[in-house]
């Protein structure tokens, strides 16, 4: 069993939790992701990593309620623990110093954002991190983020806080700077990737996503995670989570996350979380 | 006068009731029934039955106790070959091993050995007290990677030698194909868990959720104290028809069509949280075993018709001739020597419909078979709305990758010695679908068990 040590509301729907796993923790790099399984009735969901700590033996993961399972995970509180914890899967991230760098997290991305920033500071790049979120209150990890960036710029939809718009807003103020970025993660919902590879394809800039496509056993034995790369296959869980951002076929990867939509929903018809999970 | 009896059928549940229920298709034999069987069995004196047999089940043997009706003396001599008999009593090809070398089948037909497997397991399963004298330590230790048929049997074997063994399995339960792919129709998944459960007793270690390649690697599992490694990962890896389409949204790998509804029990839905959605019209693409599965699957799941798809004609389907003639008697529809060129979809991206081309066969190819040949101008569309992609799969790259010294074929398979299983790697022994591609349960155990022995020796010899 791999207990949650520590667990932290982040935001509203929002939640951090810190799980023993100690041979994860001991292998994971930026980049790479878990898979949870809470009980023998539960689904294997794919988590990025927010953080890991190689001497106490924990991974930090962070879920959003955002459908039946994600808030049972959401329900659970510390001491209690997952069945199953699955990882590193994926490969890790290509960290290296490529000079100035801009960490783009958006919403819930914030999260798996923060290892590979911290990583790229370490490798000794300038490290501007944009993070975006509908409004102020919904904003995770800034603290963290300052912690392990050089910069950080702000975006907010509602204008409550930092720059008004989109994540590609607050990437523009930073290009308008006249800095010369060198390279981009980007993670947040598909929309948002999507509108980050836009913005970034006609300036050159080489901008890497991190894809969550539905997984069943993150090892590439079920493929139904194959994403449209550069108009090739590829298993997220083993060629990615991570590809070029200017390959990847989004429109496809939105539609497929689509695909359990109406089970989800009589998901939540059947159990706890759809009687008082009050966050969709 | 023995050979007058005619082979006895094994009840099975009504095939218009058993396509809506996930409930086993074949009932087993009655005590009378199996004793019946048993005293059909010749006694051979030289028994080429065993000949047939990829792990040397001693099979006149056992059949001789069931005759004399001491059932549990049957399944003790059964279990000296075989350390999971009630899974191959239900899945081995016995048509074309064991009972394809009986002699009765000359002139009639031959004894069911399969079928009286698979009562003497299940009868030990019901009534039995296993029992396990440990053997003495030999103070070794092996790593098993993969917790599938290989792996399984290669464990039993090296348990039963008194070496310490520890099963790395990647999923969240051990058995490999026998929980994630074969249906709880054809193997229940409570019988696989009982023979995994036995080899605990005998002391065996099973640890889950390790993925070998990422969390371990083969280098740092011999480094930590083990002294010899078993790699039996299987084919994990699902082909696709390489088509456009084939990423549209309901298209699935039968690896993940089988896999949401076996290990996560997607069929018990919403009562377990993980779907899986089948819709109306499916095509199965493929004519093996695995497609088989699918297909019965789905018409399982609600599916009003179910099509198997295949390029070739019925003689070249690979499937057992058993599970080809349960799908039939389900309902099943075959489309054969039809193939699908492209999948479409509509607005949203949902498959709708598959345009294919017929074919002729032609001369036959390398395997044999004659290969087939698509008649031109023959496109049709085919209207679906779930296709399930059923042609194979190859072997998984995450411990092969991670493991340098280790040599592969082009395919990607691990090179192994044909007798010793050994690989390049010296200590290091692999066995199954990750060194044949992908086959049966009966030849990937057979595979372990002959590593077990290989491994035994080298060992002891150190």
């Amino acid at each position: 069993m791999y207990r949650i040590v520590k667990r932290k509301q982040l935001a509203p729907a929002i939640v951090l939790l810190e799980v023993e796993a100690p041979a994860v923790a001991a292998k994971v790099e930026p980049g790479q992701f878990v898979i949870v399984h809470m009980d023998e009735h539960s689904e294997r969901i794919p988590l990025t990593v927010m953080d890991f700590d190689r001497e106490r033996g924990t991974i930090t993961i962070v879920i959003q309620d955002v459908g039946y399972s994600s808030c049972m995970i959401n329900l659970m509180q510390e001491g209690t623990a997952f069945q199953d914890f699955v990882g590193p899967l994926g490969t890790a991230s290509e960290i290296e110093n490529l000079g100035t760098v801009v960490c783009i997290g958006g919403g819930l991305g914030i999260a798996p954002v923060h290892p590979i920033a911290r990583a790229l500071k370490a490798a000794g790049n300038h490290v501007i991190s944009v993070l975006g979120s509908r409004s102020a209150d919904l904003l995770i990890l800034e603290e963290e983020m300052r912690a392990v960036s050089d910069e950080v710029v702000i975006a907010t939809n509602d204008g409550s806080l930092g720059v008004q718009g989109f994540v590609t807003d607050g990437l523009a103020h930073i290009l308008a700077q006249g800095t010369k970025v060198n390279a981009i993660w980007a993670i947040g919902p598909m929309i948002m990737m999507k509108a980050v590879v836009e913005y970034t394809r006609p300036l050159g800039i080489k901008t890497i996503v991190s894809l969550n496509p539905i997984m069943v056993d993150g090892t590439g034995m079920c493929g139904a995670c194959r994403v449209s790369v550069g108009n090739e296959t590829k298993f997220a869980c083993v060629d990615g989570p991570e590809f070029d951002g200017h390959l990847v076929d989004f429109d496809l990867a939105m539609q497929r996350l689509n695909y359990y939509k109406d089970e989800e929903n009589r998901a939540k018809a059947h159990g706890m979380c759809g009687i008082e999970g009050g966050h969709h | 006068m023995a050979l007058k009896v005619p082979r006895h059928d094994m009840p099975c549940q009504d095939p218009l009731q058993r396509a809506h229920n996930f409930d086993e298709v074949t009932l087993g034999y009655a005590e009378e029934t199996a004793i019946e069987e048993a005293q059909r069995c010749l006694q051979c004196k030289n028994p080429t039955c065993r000949v047939g047999c990829p792990v040397e089940v001693l099979i006149p043997d056992f059949i001789k106790k069931v005759a004399e009706g001491d059932f549990l003396a049957a399944a003790a001599v059964l279990k000296v070959k075989n350390s999971l008999p009630a899974v191959c009593g239900r899945v081995c090809p016995q048509e074309s091993q064991c009972e394809s070398q009986c002699v009765l089948g000359k002139k009639g037909e031959p004894v069911a050995i399969g079928r009286l497997e698979r009562f003497v397991a299940d009868y030990e399963i019901k009534f039995g007290e296993s029992r396990f004298e440990k053997p003495e330590s030999s103070g070794k230790r092996v790593a098993i990677i993969g917790g599938g048929p290989a792996g399984l049997a290669c464990a039993g074997d090296l348990a039963k030698a008194g070496h310490g063994v520890t099963v790395f399995e990647a999923l969240h339960v051990a058995g490999g194909v026998l929980m994630y792919g074969i249906p709880q129709f054809r193997l229940p998944k409570e019988v696989v868990q009982t023979e995994i459960n036995n080899l605990k007793k005998m002391g065996v270690e099973i640890l889950t959720n390790q993925v070998v390649g990422k969390v371990t690697s083969v280098d740092e599992l011999m480094d930590n104290g083990y002294d010899a490694v078993f790699i039996g990962t299987g084919a994990g890896l699902p082909y696709f028809m390489g088509i456009p389409g084939e990423n549209l949204l309901g298209v699935y790998s039968a690896n993940e069509f089988l896999t949401r509804t076996n290990l996560m029990k997607g069929y018990k839905f919403p009562e377990y949280a993980t779907p899986v959605k089948v819709g109306k019209k499916v095509a199965v693409l493929g004519a093996g075993n695995v497609a088989m599965d699918a297909a019965r699957t789905s018409l399982r799941l609600g599916a009003e018709d179910v099509y198997i798809v295949y390029r070739r004609s019925r003689d070249e389907m690979p499937a057992r001739k058993e599970e080809l003639e349960h799908a039939e008697e389900e309902g099943i529809q075959f489309r054969l020597l039809t193939n699908p060129v492209q999948l479409n979809g509509d607005e949203r991206s949902w498959v709708k419909s598959m345009t294919c081309l017929r074919y002729e066969l032609g001369e036959p190819d390398a395997s044999g078979r004659r290969s087939p040949v698509a008649v031109k101008g023959s496109e049709f569309d085919m209207e679906v709305d779930t296709v399930v992609v059923a042609i194979g799969q190859g072997p998984n790259p995450l411990v092969t990758t991670s493991t340098p010294g280790l040599e592969l074929n082009k395919r990607g398979n691990i090179v192994a010695d044909p007798e010793t299983l050994a690989t390049s790697k010296p200590g290091v022994f692999a066995g199954g679908d990750i060194v044949t591609g992908a086959a049966t349960v009966i030849l990937a155990m057979g595979a372990g068990k002959k590593a077990a022995a290989a491994m035994d020796v080298y060992l002891k010899s150190r």
